[in-house]
């Protein structure tokens, strides 16, 4: 398991205590799992996505990712409707484990931006991990 | 982490933290759950390579003594004068069997593997932490001239499972013919102390056991040594095996390995509960009509009063699992509860061609296409309250949550545990 310091934590998108990202993209919002999630889940062997056009609350989960040992659930860190999914990640899960960054989970149109700016930033979320 | 409890480590316990592994408790240890390699990595390797485990955690008796042959004959599940072989013959020196401790309420206490080291010698191998109280439960049965001792704390035991197991073995072995021609499952050859078989010795002078057994439903070895000798010989393998793709392995590997072969998991598969409807009734000594004992031992009258339970295999269709605990259930096809699981991970080397399973190790003139991809699929245990017959579909079900899955009388194919060891030295 990575220490937190060898974790890739880029500086450039926002963190969630439930270990997600967010990455504002236009109108947009990316949401993928972070460095540390990836890394604590070990290989991840099967994700549950929503339907495109499906809206979810803050904090409410909206999928699952299962690795070999342990089915967990994935929650959304801003309230907001999902336009997009990355399909490629029903064929090949474990693209989340090679890249957590490259590969994004669901896009999703934003009901309130300001939540947004109210997640975690990289030194944040790095303060949190480390308790 | 320091708001833990104090956990036991095993002897290579340093050697996983060099290596990066993935911590985890698990039966009052501090064990490997994976390497940077990955659960998947690692549980592919098994089957076509082959991977190490540290097994050390697990707990080894001896028992010896003109009363040892009463005691397991009243302890233990089997009847050792006819478990070996087809033929039920007795257990000889260099067999070993597979078995229940049950408590005298007929619920289990733990399984064993117990080796015949000598005439009235034997090696008892149960489960992480219960090397103790298996100890006490034996001396308190204890009537005649028996000695125990307990084992656990002075020894190192490694699993070298997989298809080129024998391959990287002889090179450590100074005369493999002698050591593996002809070794049958179930087989052991060494002994760690003077008064038993012959001792075996590696090129290196270590001293081990060698058997041929293991957790993965794959062909393989578990090595037994001194506690001192454990790191070279971990090292020593691991080198050897390089070139043929050896991995050190996890729990987690461990687990999903023995699941899809269909192997059960002491206080989880089975336990605190009466033992009677499973998967691995041939522990129990039936008479040839399967109506009688051929003998009469701890539990054996309670075995089969009471309400039992039925415990079966099951295969999903994808490699979705639903979490063991309080908030999942078994449904039938009507959405009656029926029962609980009791094990639920997922065999990364399988999928399914139409309804069949296939494995990454079918030959593809037994039906693998060529195009066959494992995605894995969701595999372990159920208990419930009625009979079902293989192929019912069932239902796993946490709150929305909901997973259809076959019962099975045996789940990941193709396995090599039981393979000819010449076909394993030539492949």
């Amino acid at each position: 398991m990575k220490e937190i310091d060898e974790l890739n934590l880029p500086g450039d998108i926002y963190y969630s205590k439930e270990h997600e990202w967010a990455a504002k993209d236009g109108e947009v919002i990316r949401i993928g799992i972070s460095d540390y999630a990836q890394d604590q889940l070990g290989d991840i062997v099967f994700v549950e996505l929503p339907e495109p056009g499906s809206s979810f609350e803050r904090d409410e989960e909206f999928g699952t990712l299962e690795s070999v040992k342990a089915v967990s659930e994935i929650y959304l860190p801003v309230s907001g409707e999902i336009v997009a999914v990355n399909g490629a990640l029903e064929d090949a899960p474990e693209l989340l484990n090679e890249d957590p960054y490259a590969n994004w989970i669901v896009e999703v149109r934003p009901t309130d931006i300001d939540q947004y700016d109210e997640l975690l930033s990289r030194d944040d979320y790095v303060a949190m991990l480390k308790g | 982490m320091s708001d833990q409890k104090k956990l036991s480590t095993t002897v290579l316990h340093p050697f996983h933290l060099e290596r990066n592994a993935n911590m985890a408790e698990f039966g009052g240890y501090d064990m490997p759950l994976w390497y940077p390699s990955g659960t998947k990595a690692e549980h592919l390797a098994v089957i076509s390579q082959a991977g190490l485990f540290d097994t050390s955690h697990m707990a080894v008796l001896t028992i010896e003594g003109s009363g040892a042959f009463a005691l397991l004959q009243h302890s233990f599940t089997r009847d050792l004068r006819s478990c070996q072989g087809k033929n039920a013959g007795p257990l000889t020196i260099g067999r070993s069997v597979y078995g229940l401790f049950l408590h005298s309420d007929g619920t289990v206490l733990d399984d064993a593997i117990i080796s015949r080291l000598g005439a009235e010698r034997y090696m008892i191998v149960v489960n992480s932490g219960m090397g103790a109280v298996v100890c006490n439960h034996l001396k308190e049965l204890s009537e005649g001239e028996v000695h125990l001792v307990d084992y656990t704390d002075e020894l190192g035991k490694i699993d070298l499972q997989g298809p080129a197991s024998a391959a990287i073995l002889q090179h450590l072995l100074s005369d493999p013919e002698q050591v593996l021609t002809d070794m049958s499952y179930f087989s052991f050859k060494g002994d760690i102390y003077a008064g038993g078989s012959d001792s075996l010795e590696l090129k290196d002078g270590t001293r081990v056991i060698v058997s041929r057994t293991g957790y993965t439903g794959e062909f393989g070895f578990e090595l037994f040594t001194l506690k001192d000798q454990a790191g070279k010989l971990w090292n020593t393998l691991l080198d050897a095996g390089e070139s043929f793709g050896l991995l050190p392995c996890g729990l987690a590997a461990r687990d999903s390995l023995r699941a899809g072969a269909m192997l059960p998991l002491s206080h989880q598969d089975i336990g605190n509960w009466l033992f009677g409807n499973t998967p691995w009734s041939f522990v129990l000594p039936w008479d040839v009509d399967r109506q009688r004992w051929t003998k009469s031992f701890v539990g054996s009258q309670q075995l089969l009063q009471g309400d039992r339970d039925y415990t079966y295999g099951f295969a999903g269709y994808d490699p979705r699992k639903i979490q063991v605990g309080e908030a999942s259930e078994v449904q039938d096809s009507s959405g009656r509860r029926i029962g609980r699981i009791l094990t639920c991970t997922t065999d990364m080397a399988i999928g399914r061609v139409e309804e069949r399973i296939i494995s990454i190790a079918t030959p593809t003139s037994s039906g693998r296409p060529d195009s066959f991809q494992a995605r894995g699929l969701s595999c372990g245990f159920i208990r419930v309250d009625r009979a079902c017959e293989p192929g019912e579909q069932l239902y796993l079900v946490e709150g929305k949550r909901k997973l259809r899955v076959e019962v099975r009388n045996d789940i990941r194919p193709d396995r090599t545990a039981r393979a000819p060891m010449a076909r394993m030295r030539s492949s």
